[in-house]
């Protein structure tokens, strides 16, 4: 069992309104060192295989396919065992 | 010299770079290279749709108010301003937020002219469901108007979601937007008094969209999702801000003009508020707030970053405009100033990087573009009735026509979106057209967006004609006298004289029609270029059109009342099985020419309906369309899913083809419902407008029955009708 | 008596429960900036609904800090009424005036419509004008009204009566196929222990008019101003 982490943000290029948003938040609670606050989501897939490579292949298709819109997001992702 | 290549790439032709460098008199810097490519461009520019657009009234039996960027109707001391757009190719790419900007861009083009937002209505149109793609396109733009739409605060209140199979890979997106003020309150897309300041105000630029939207609009997808633009992020939290801020920064009148940064961003809003205020303005880009760094100065003018304005603020008064902004936690610059030189003067801190004429910049080049007559329409146009068979059950047919997803109930999109803040949705969106009281007033307006691109299809001149007429009917049967239209004219290459032969025609047919019922057109767009690998869309003139209420305790809707009213149809049922969903459907052919439109008789009909509707004599009022008499029919009895009434139709009496009677879609007819005795009231009506009037059968029981003469045609149970209609396109989305 | 309708920034039915107020039920009413913290001569603040800072991180997450919220804690704890509609209520959900989270709707899609929800008690200042049991047809309008709390803070809520709405049919069944976001128990409104503060869903604002096809939230202030009234005849 291989289990991977993937983190989908948005592109560094593109506006992230929600993010600014909880930054000027944190900003107003008194937390002034901020530089940039992104906002992403994170999915923890499982995966019946045991070849870490194929695994890889997978989700980065995955990535393309479905979880990341390539055009705005950017996707990185992790996969250990389980 | 500036090499082709470049230029060429920029989308300006040989000619028009020679006409550049004869208005600068010498080699453009890649800043104004820049400006004029998207000034010029068909998207900001209008090039090829110029000359025709000019044919289309701008006045009407209400007084009209033509603005900048959007126009409208003024009833007594309000205005009503709304305008139509089209996010046509973002949505393709990235639908959630293709749309979501779509909805926010058209909605600050409402409020930059002084009104508040207060309704939402979108036309979109998607290939078949059975493809993925068009599934995760219509899940998306969905999403993306509910995002927006929902936390800005602007109810969602009606609209029109058709399927066919050449919006496949170029679907449509058009939004539309109402908002209403107090006429003193208007305020244009201008700069003008030399000192007066130019203001920057919104979110920070950042190198969104540079030539997204100007470039991308006007190139065809070749590759499909495979191209790869900068898309925009929507933030409707910001606009909402932006909303409250701008409309109280007019309230000071201390402003003199004000623009949305669109399309083009800085670019048209400098060149377009100073050629409109006949004046010219030196902005320093060192002053506009920026989200990313190292921006070029060309990139700085042409970013679509989203909620942003420019505004124009007397002089003097730059401190008590910028703590508005800045009480709502917005941006507010001052970038420049107002001159009297008639120039568009752009500095890089301090540096001159543009120094153009501003109405030589905004009066792009007219073309007059070559159109013939398509090839397809002789062939099939040609229908022969006689090789269709009529159907054998008329049941199954009426069933099947109730669960198509052009047809089907759009309860699963429309409740996503909130329909109900800003409480003036006095009739919910799911009937002919939506109803809005005007607070404060016995008034009310009704909206409504209509267009049969297969009608178009097959013959465009009368199929804008009906878009027309079908979006007047519609609001006549919510109680409303039209009043107005926007248009969003979505067509595909206007290089292609065949495309060109139907922009021309569908835009004649808007003209006569309005002409007809001497309404204006005070708004609009043109989306061109809309194809894919495979073909070009269904020309496609969404129709927006506002109505009036007199008085809004009036309003009528779709579905019948009470058991035991009579049931009236106003028109004529002729022999119309062109162009129907019927032959679409069923015998999957999309031939024949479109329903005959008498605009006369279609006069007479609508001015009997609203006669009677506002005498308090009708209890529902449902138009004919897509379907014809007997989903128009079944549409009455189950609309209301808590209250559904049955109908017994048994005064039919043709002599034509089943199939036609049922399902053509013979224009200019309304189905009325009445209490028994206000129907010889309303014969009256009728007679005096010289209206065909026929009183065909009454409401009650659990069942639509539709018999011709003595043979019965249709015998449904309400429920096996509610669960085609009701349930058809949450389980063709979902399943 | 005097009404305060609290404005923070992404509020947008904030207008509409102003209208109410003072074009309907025809009270003194005014605006309370995010930022404001004076509620001097105010005897019922409204938290409205809308999207207060966009709900980009969590509902409510971020308008709990909003300076006016101290004070109106402070309000809350010495007695005034408060009100929170759906954004609102999510608000003094995260201020922990009221127990209780609200997760994502069930279908995962916003919902707009009318439902039914049944008054449980109406033994309250907010419901005193309504029927034991009564049926409100009233519409929501949200993506976050799913309610959940923990087995013991329901039963503490149920204990104490603090369960004002429930959603059900036309005819008052509380049952889950009448439960329009998955929220637990059918829970629609509930109230603190005091009995001062309120949080609901469904929005009476724009259900307080015949021609916007109900009138049955009206009854919802309209009780309150009797309440207001009668306490200060004492």
């Amino acid at each position: 069992m291989l289990k991977a982490e993937i983190n989908i943000t948005l592109k560094r290029t593109v506006a992230d309104p929600q993010g600014l948003t909880i930054k000027h938040a944190l900003e107003s609670l008194g937390y002034k060192d901020l530089g940039d606050v992104r906002i992403g989501k994170l999915l923890v897939i499982k995966l019946n295989l045991k070849d870490k490579k194929r695994a890889e292949q997978e989700i980065d298709q995955m990535c393309k396919k479905l979880l990341a819109n390539p055009i705005i997001e950017d996707y990185r992702f992790k996969i250990e065992k389980e | 010299m500036v090499k082709p290549d470049v230029y060429h790439s920029l989308g300006l032709s040989d000619k028009e770079y020679q006409d550049i460098l004869r208005i600068l008199k010498r080699k453009p810097t890649n800043t104004e290279l820049a400006m004029f490519s998207v000034e010029w461009s068909e998207h900001c520019g209008y090039l090829c749709s110029r000359k025709w657009l000019k044919l289309l009234p701008k006045t009407g039996k209400y007084k009209t108010l033509i603005g900048e960027d959007s126009g409208g109707i003024i009833i007594d001391d309000l205005a009503i301003i709304f305008k139509m757009e089209s996010h046509n190719h973002p949505s393709q790419i990235e639908p959630k937020q293709g749309a979501a900007t779509g909805v926010g861009g058209i909605i600050r083009d409402i409020f930059t002219a002084g009104a508040r937002p207060i309704a939402s209505l979108n036309s979109l149109r998607f290939g078949p469901l059975s493809q993925a793609y068009n599934k995760y396109l219509l899940n998306g733009v969905v999403n993306g108007i509910q995002f927006y739409g929902n936390c800005v605060g602007v109810p969602t209140v009606g609209g029109e979601i058709y399927f066919d199979e050449s919006y496949s890979g170029n679907c449509l997106v058009n939004a539309m937007c109402i908002g209403i003020t107090k006429k003193e309150k208007l305020i244009r897309a201008r700069a003008y008094g030399r000192g007066n300041a130019i203001m920057y105000v919104g979110s920070s630029t950042g190198r969104d969209g540079i030539g997204g939207c100007s470039i991308l609009a006007s190139n065809e997808f070749k590759e499909g999702q495979d191209k790869r633009p900068t898309v925009q992020i929507g933030d409707p939290f910001t606009e909402k801000c932006l909303i409250e801020a701008t409309l109280e920064a007019i309230n000071t009148g201390y402003l003199v003009g004000i623009k949305d940064m669109g399309a083009a961003g800085l670019t048209c809003c400098t060149s377009e508020m100073a050629s409109a205020g006949n004046s010219g303005m030196d902005v320093e880009l060192g002053a506009v707030p920026r989200r990313e760094e190292n921006m070029e100065p060309w990139e700085i003018m042409m970013s679509e970053s989203q909620e942003r304005m420019l505004v124009c603020v007397k002089k003097g008064k730059e401190e008590q405009i910028k703590k508005i902004f800045l009480k709502w936690d917005l941006n507010a610059s001052v970038v420049g100033r107002v001159t009297d030189d008639g120039l568009v003067t752009i500095r890089d801190n301090g540096k001159i990087v543009a120094k153009i004429n501003a109405h030589a910049l905004t009066k792009a080049p007219i073309y007059d573009m070559p159109y013939s007559k398509p090839r397809y329409l002789r062939k099939l146009n040609k229908l022969e009735a006689s090789k269709i068979p009529d159907a054998k059950d008329h049941n199954k047919v009426l069933l099947k026509l109730l669960a198509t997803p052009s047809i089907a109930n759009k309860a699963w999109v429309y409740r996503q979106y909130d329909h109900m803040v800003q409480t003036n949705t006095v009739v919910l969106p799911g009937s002919d057209a939506a109803v809005l009281r005007l607070k404060g007033t016995d008034k009310g307006i009704a909206a409504t967006t209509d267009c049969n691109s297969r009608y178009c299809f097959l013959n465009p001149y009368r199929g804008a004609q009906i878009a027309v007429a079908e979006a007047a009917r519609n609001l006549v049967c919510s109680g409303a006298h039209p009043a107005a239209i926007t248009d969003c004219l979505n067509f595909g290459n206007p290089k292609k004289p065949e495309s060109f032969w139907q922009f021309k025609n569908c835009l004649e047919g808007i003209r006569d029609a309005c002409r007809s019922f001497n309404i204006a057109v005070v708004s609009g767009n043109v989306s061109f270029y809309n194809e894919s690998p495979k073909s070009a869309i269904n020309p496609t003139p969404a129709i927006g059109m506002i109505g009036i209420l007199n008085d809004i305790n009036k309003a009528c809707s779709q579905n019948f009342k009470h058991e035991d009213d009579a049931i009236i149809l106003l028109g004529y049922c002729r022999q119309d099985l062109g162009a129907t969903e019927y032959l679409k459907e069923i015998h999957h052919l999309t031939k024949g020419d479109v329903p005959q439109l008498d605009l006369k008789l279609e006069q007479a009909v609508q001015k009997t309906a609203l006669e009677a509707i506002e005498k308090g004599l009708v209890n529902s009022a449902h138009d004919c369309s897509e379907g014809g008499l007997a989903v128009a029919l079944a549409e009455c009895c189950i609309s209301n899913k808590d209250k559904m009434i049955g109908a017994n139709i048994n005064k039919l009496n043709y002599d034509m083809r089943l199939d036609a009677l049922l399902f053509g879609e013979s224009q200019s007819r309304i189905i009325l419902s009445c209490n028994q005795d206000s129907a010889g009231k309303l014969r009256k009506i009728a007679l005096e407008f010289k209206a065909p009037f026929y009183v065909i059968g009454k409401t009650g029981g659990r069942v639509l029955r539709i018999l011709n003469d003595t043979e019965e045609l249709i015998y449904l149970s309400l429920e096996d009708l509610y669960e085609k209609w009701g349930g058809s396109l949450q389980k063709k989305i979902e399943g | 008596m005097k009404f305060g309708v609290v404005v923070f920034p992404g509020s947008n039915c904030d207008q509409d429960c102003f209208y109410v107020i003072k074009d309907v039920l025809r009270k003194p009413v005014k605006y309370i900036w995010h930022k404001d913290t004076n509620l001097d001569g105010l005897d019922c603040i409204i938290l409205p609904g809308g999207f207060s800072y966009g709900d980009y991180l969590r509902t409510g997450s971020i308008a709990r800090f909003s300076p006016v919220m101290k004070p109106i804690t402070e309000f809350a704890k010495n007695g005034g009424t408060v009100i929170g509609i759906c954004n609102g209520f999510q608000i003094l959900l995260e201020a922990g005036l009221l127990p209780g989270v609200m997760l994502r709707n069930r279908d995962l899609n916003f919902i707009c419509r009318y439902v039914y929800i049944k008054t449980e008690n109406n033994r309250t200042r907010f419901t005193n004008l309504y029927n034991a049991g009564q049926i409100l047809k009233i519409p929501i309008a949200h993506n976050e009204g799913n309610y959940y709390i923990d087995p013991a803070g329901l039963k503490e809520l149920r204990d104490n009566n603090q369960i004002v709405f429930r959603y059900c049919s036309a005819t008052g069944e509380v049952i889950d196929q009448y439960n329009p976001n998955g929220a637990l128990d059918n829970i629609a409104g509930i109230i603190n222990r005091k009995g001062n503060v309120l949080g609901l869903m469904p929005h009476p604002e724009r259900s307080a008019e015949k021609e916007l096809g109900s009138e049955d939230g009206y009854f919802i202030f309209q009780s309150i101003i009797k309440w207001l009234n009668r306490k200060r005849t004492w």
